[in-house]
């Protein structure tokens, strides 16, 4: 695939496009952000920090998609990105399979337990 | 500092240079994101293990400057991403004036976690701190804290030196608008906004319902 010499043409955008579509996208970025801490309000027990994660998520895909330009973008760069995600989420699955999948402790975590004070004096002490 | 050339070896079309920068770029935030991913995983892992410390821990962070914090990386993020656009429209006061939009909100940004950090520490809050005693859960998730915090922030001061130096470049018309560094300098910075844009959640808003 042989590419023109030389300077392609500048992107004839006008300011206000420009300005329009990027403010756009931020106030959807803030309306989110401000929607996330009204959440964490909100006694959900575990779903809190699902809704938290899942507007990241969101935010992200914003992001990704018009400020770093994945929605215009050849294929090559959104299969490099999208590949971010895919060794992501092998990292977080496998994990996870193990570690909730794991048989109750036959003791309690000991750091969940209230540590009595280590002695200073007397045999105990260092 | 010498003038770098829109167009350079081995390639033979701006077109061409320009995609590949792009996916070097993004194989290169793909490696970011690992870094990132990585620990935040094992802060998952951890606080799968630990969650009433790691929520005790996370209604002791101060959610206002937080908020302010995300709020102000997003509108840096903003300014960079139309400084991008614009540098490729080949205007160059929106383009140099979003550039440094973008690099003051950067330094805002490290200022308020500056006294934020300074503020954490006259309250105890880090691990063997006054604030987290008897709380061993409370002292991981701190430690994770400080860890993120730290290193996204080493990494907010790598994002401004980049862009500081390309927009340096192309105030002094020593780099075309339209090289690709500019670009990638961009992108690098997105990058760092999604980090903190996961951050913030599980930093800030754990346990505060």
């Amino acid at each position: 695939m042989s590419g023109r010499r030389g300077l392609l043409p500048a992107e004839a955008r006008g300011a206000g496009a420009i300005l329009g579509r990027a403010l756009a996208v931020w106030l959807a970025l803030v309306a989110l952000a401000l929607a996330s801490l009204a959440m964490a309000y909100v006694p959900l027990g575990r779903g809190n920090m699902a809704v938290a994660l899942g507007i990241s998520s969101l935010k992200m895909l914003l992001i990704a998609a018009f400020f770093m330009r994945l929605r215009q973008a050849e294929g090559l760069r959104r299969l490099a990105a999208a590949a971010c995600l895919l060794w992501l989420a092998f990292l977080f699955a496998l994990t996870f399979t193990d570690l909730l999948t794991r048989a109750p402790a036959s003791q309690p975590a000991p750091s969940d337990l209230a540590r009595p004070p280590a002695p200073t004096t007397g045999e105990g002490a260092f | 500092m010498k003038p770098v050339p829109l167009l350079h070896e081995p390639w033979r079309s701006t077109q061409r240079q320009e995609r590949a920068a792009s996916f070097g770029m993004w194989i290169f935030l793909g490696s970011e994101a690992l870094l990132f991913g990585g620990l935040l995983l094992a802060f998952a892992a951890t606080r799968a293990l630990h969650v009433e410390g790691f929520r005790a821990a996370g209604r002791a962070t101060d959610v206002a400057l937080g908020t302010a914090n995300t709020l102000i990386l997003l509108t840096s993020s903003l300014a960079v991403a139309i400084a991008v656009e614009a540098a490729r429209a080949e205007r160059r006061r929106l383009a140099l004036g979003g550039l440094l939009a973008g690099l003051l909100l950067g330094l805002g940004f490290l200022v308020v976690k500056g006294f934020e950090w300074h503020s954490d520490i006259a309250k105890g809050l880090f691990p063997g701190g006054a604030a987290l005693q008897g709380m061993p859960g409370a002292t991981l998730s701190s430690s994770f804290y400080w860890l993120l915090t730290g290193l996204h922030g080493l990494h907010v001061l790598g994002g401004l030196t980049l862009l500081g130096w390309m927009g340096l470049q192309a105030w002094r018309r020593l780099r075309p608008l339209r090289s690709p560094g500019l670009e990638a300098a961009g992108l690098y910075w997105h990058l760092v906004d999604v980090v903190w844009v996961f951050l913030y959640p599980l930093l800030y808003l754990d346990g505060r319902a």
